[in-house]
């Protein structure tokens, strides 16, 4: 137990490590603009039209010196950055002018969550299980599989949004045509309400389902081709094991590689998933990244991908974690110590 | 290096990508230099056209040389006088009032366009009104059927007299027919035009070669980069690989994606060339590359050619020049492949959010999505304005990607489908 918590301390400290480089990045890169950052920021809302009071973009921007100590020198501003950042504090809105950025943010990533987390899971289980049964079926199955799957995991997620929405919300009727509820109604706990969330959840959750099971299934596949192959499936067949037993090593050793892979994809994935839910209208971060980079809203675009990038750096630290318990290489390093 | 080359083009999977792959960049090539039309060239009016033949309408009514043409869509009055008797017309007024509900005293017999208005929209022939016997039903819709013919094509080509009054000067009916090769200005869209009246096919596929453009410099930028960081970190080892493999491992976790988004926004649109956006999409997609370089070097770094290179004295870049490049090229040009498909990508979900290159040039793949999207063309059902570039899209990441798998399987024998 004792080697664990040094494991997981390691880890801990390094994600720690990473998230700061994160807040760096996520404070240095805005300011490399050329000019000064903030009538960068505010001409820019101007310039796209988006924000025609022109009194409160001159409060935000006011606001905004005060609350982030702009006169000061830059490793200063870092700090109060820093400090902001740990209160939750992220000014106002350009757009939507009183409202705190923490409030817009806050509520669409809890959309976001209900999307993705449960269809990234499902697609990850569904597709490795497929890849699973391809490289043991092979023959006719793998053969028919493959190259569907193949053609699917490179179409954008995006794309296949539109496509689905097309298909199945204007040309069928099946499903509404975007939005994660009916337009007319406000959020409250109904079953009408409820109804309609589900009904809008349909498609998107379905469509990055389908996404992330081509790239898993394929991952998988070779993964575990690679393991039938390996000497000790061999020399197992030799002892005469039975086939049942010889498969439940291969595809435990074969899992372990997919859930590393899912936490280097996780990054991309989220990414390709996040452009898809405009295409829904989903009012998930998706929608107000998209709103607030046509209207130039600046304080919600470095909320935003902050908030994603530390949703991403939570989701890998999970998975490292149960990374260390799956791994048996990782416990027996852990009990040497 | 032939060898290899050739070794590649043995795996089905490979020529099958390579097939593909090539097939699309020719088409890339070709099509839009034979095309009549300039990419971005506005053709037709505003307005998802669907795929198929286009006459201009100027050569639909260019019949005789007259000074003025036009269409009459509304049915002329004194026209109408010749077809329907004013007794027919006072029939219909009834009919309307009694069976159709329009108010009394609306109608007149002297305004015959109104009349004829009503009718057509409000009689349906197909129901039967009660209390109707019928005989008289069916001359009702005889009626109907002998009104809509002689209303049929009543297309008038006007001429202007000299008090500037328009006089009707010929009409002509159904049965005038012309060959369509003696009709001028022809137009064949085989994908339909975008929302902006731009020939589908030329533009995609003249995207389609900008596309590829952008994924090579991003991905010769991140290669190269990627292949630099890992050769020094793999082959120096010590404080520099610690330091190396530190910021790579921090950035294969912080998403490229988010990066970019943050990059492309701070650059702004000005600084959003085509040029540019390839080379940040280059610049945050390295760490991969990286990673398996320096893992390669590090089994490479101790073997025999390599001690006995550095027991002769030859300098460090030679060295890694010379015994370890080699073995590491065939992966770095998998690493590549994989990332030009990547870069696609990346580009057109950057355009979808409306941070990819900002040009009036060319087209991009994803500037034609953000196109389609922004003005709802999956809505209006205009599938040509999306699907063949989605599939565009798909099918050059998906050739890239079977070459690379190809290649994996021709340099990694245990990957081998047996």
């Amino acid at each position: 137990m004792r080697g664990y918590r040094r494991y997981y301390g390691k880890k801990l400290l390094w994600y720690l490590v990473t998230l700061f480089v994160a807040l760096a990045l996520n404070f240095f890169l805005p300011r490399l603009m050329p000019g000064d950052p903030i009538a960068a920021m505010v001409s820019q809302a101007m310039g796209d039209g988006a924000v025609i009071d022109a009194e409160a973009i001159r409060a935000v921007e006011l606001q905004f010196i005060e609350r982030f100590g702009l006169d000061q020198p830059l490793p200063m501003q870092f700090l109060i950055y820093l400090r902001n950042v740990v209160r939750g504090d992220f000014g106002t809105s350009f757009l939507q002018h009183p409202r705190p950025v923490s409030d817009i943010i806050g509520e669409s990533i809890t959309w976001t969550l209900a999307l993705q987390l449960p269809a990234i899971i499902v697609g990850w289980i569904l597709g490795n299980s497929l890849g699973a049964i391809a490289a043991y079926l092979r023959k006719g199955f793998d053969k028919g599989m493959m190259p569907v799957l193949m053609f699917v995991s490179n179409v954008p997620a995006f794309g296949l949004a539109i496509v689905m929405l097309w298909l199945f919300a204007v040309n069928l009727g099946w499903f509404p045509v975007g939005g994660g509820f009916a337009f007319d109604m406000v959020p409250h706990f109904s079953w009408d309400f409820m109804m309609s969330v589900l009904r809008h959840y349909q498609l998107p959750f379905w469509t990055m389902v389908f996404i992330t099971i081509g790239g898993q299934a394929i991952g998988m596949r070779s993964m575990s081709i690679y393991e039938l192959n390996a000497d000790y499936v061999k020399y197992a067949r030799f002892l005469g094991i039975k086939d049942s037993k010889i498969i439940k090593y291969v595809f435990r050793n074969a899992m372990l590689p997919q859930i590393t892979g899912l936490a280097f994809a996780l990054g991309a994935m989220v990414g390709g998933n996040i452009v898809a839910e405009t295409v829904f209208s989903y009012p998930g971060i998706g929608i107000t990244l998209l709103s607030s980079i046509r209207g130039g809203d600046y304080p919600v675009i470095s909320a935003a991908t902050l908030i994603i990038t530390i949703m991403i750096l939570l989701a890998n630290l999970f998975i490292e974690i149960i990374y260390g318990l799956l791994d048996p290489r990782i416990k027996a390093a852990q009990q040497d110590v | 290096m032939f060898h290899q080359v050739k070794q590649a083009f043995r795996s089905p999977k490979f020529l099958v990508g390579f097939i593909i792959f090539t097939s699309l960049l020719a088409a890339a090539i070709i099509y839009p230099a034979l095309s009549m039309w300039h990419p971005l060239q506005i053709i037709t009016r505003p307005g998802f056209a669907p795929p198929g033949r286009y006459v201009n309408i100027q050569d639909v009514i260019q019949v005789r040389p007259l000074d003025r043409r036009m269409i009459l869509v509304d049915v002329d009055a004194n026209r109408l006088g010749n077809v329907v008797a004013d007794e027919d017309v006072y029939n219909m007024i009834y009919f309307l009032e009694t069976f159709l509900g329009v108010p009394v005293g609306h109608l007149s017999v002297d305004d015959q366009a109104t009349v004829i208005y009503y009718w057509n929209n409000y009689y349906d022939p197909t129901y039967r009104h009660a209390g109707m016997i019928m005989a008289e039903h069916l001359a009702w819709t005889r009626f109907h059927a002998q009104l809509q013919v002689a209303l049929d094509g009543t297309i008038i080509i006007a001429y202007r007299d000299e008090e500037g009054y328009l006089q009707e000067g010929a009409g002509f009916d159904t049965q005038d027919f012309v060959h369509i090769r003696d009709i001028v200005n022809v137009y064949h869209f085989p994908l339909g035009t975008d929302n902006f009246g731009r020939d589908m096919l030329t533009q995609m596929l003249s995207a389609m070669l900008v596309s590829l453009r952008m994924g090579l410099i991003a991905g010769l930028v991140a290669t190269s980069i990627g292949l630099t960081l890992g050769l020094v970190s793999g082959y120096l080892g010590g404080f520099v690989d610690d330091a190396i493999l530190f910021i790579t491992n921090i950035f294969t976790v912080i998403p490229g994606f988010i990066l970019l988004i943050l990059i492309t926004y701070s650059l702004g649109p000005a600084g959003r060339g085509v040029t540019v956006v390839s080379a940040v999409i280059g610049l945050t997609a390295w760490p991969w590359t990286c990673r398996a370089v320096r893992s390669q070097v590090l089994s490479l770094r101790n073997r025999d050619h390599v001690n006995l290179s550095k027991l002769s004295g030859h300098s460090m870049p030679r060295i890694i020049v010379k015994d370890i490049l080699p073995y590491v090229a065939s992966y770095v040009v998998m690493a590549l492949i994989l990332q030009i498909s990547t870069a696609i990508l990346a580009e057109a979900q950057l355009s979808m959010l409306g941070l990819g290159p900002n040009t009036a040039e060319v087209a991009t793949l994803g500037l034609m999505m953000q196109w389609a999207t922004m003005f709802s063309a999956w809505q209006v059902g205009a599938w040509w304005a999306f699907v063949p570039v989605i599939l565009a899209i798909a099918l050059m990441a998906f050739s890239l990607n079977l070459m690379n798998t190809g290649l994996d399987q021709v340099f990694n024998p245990q990957l081998r489908d047996s």
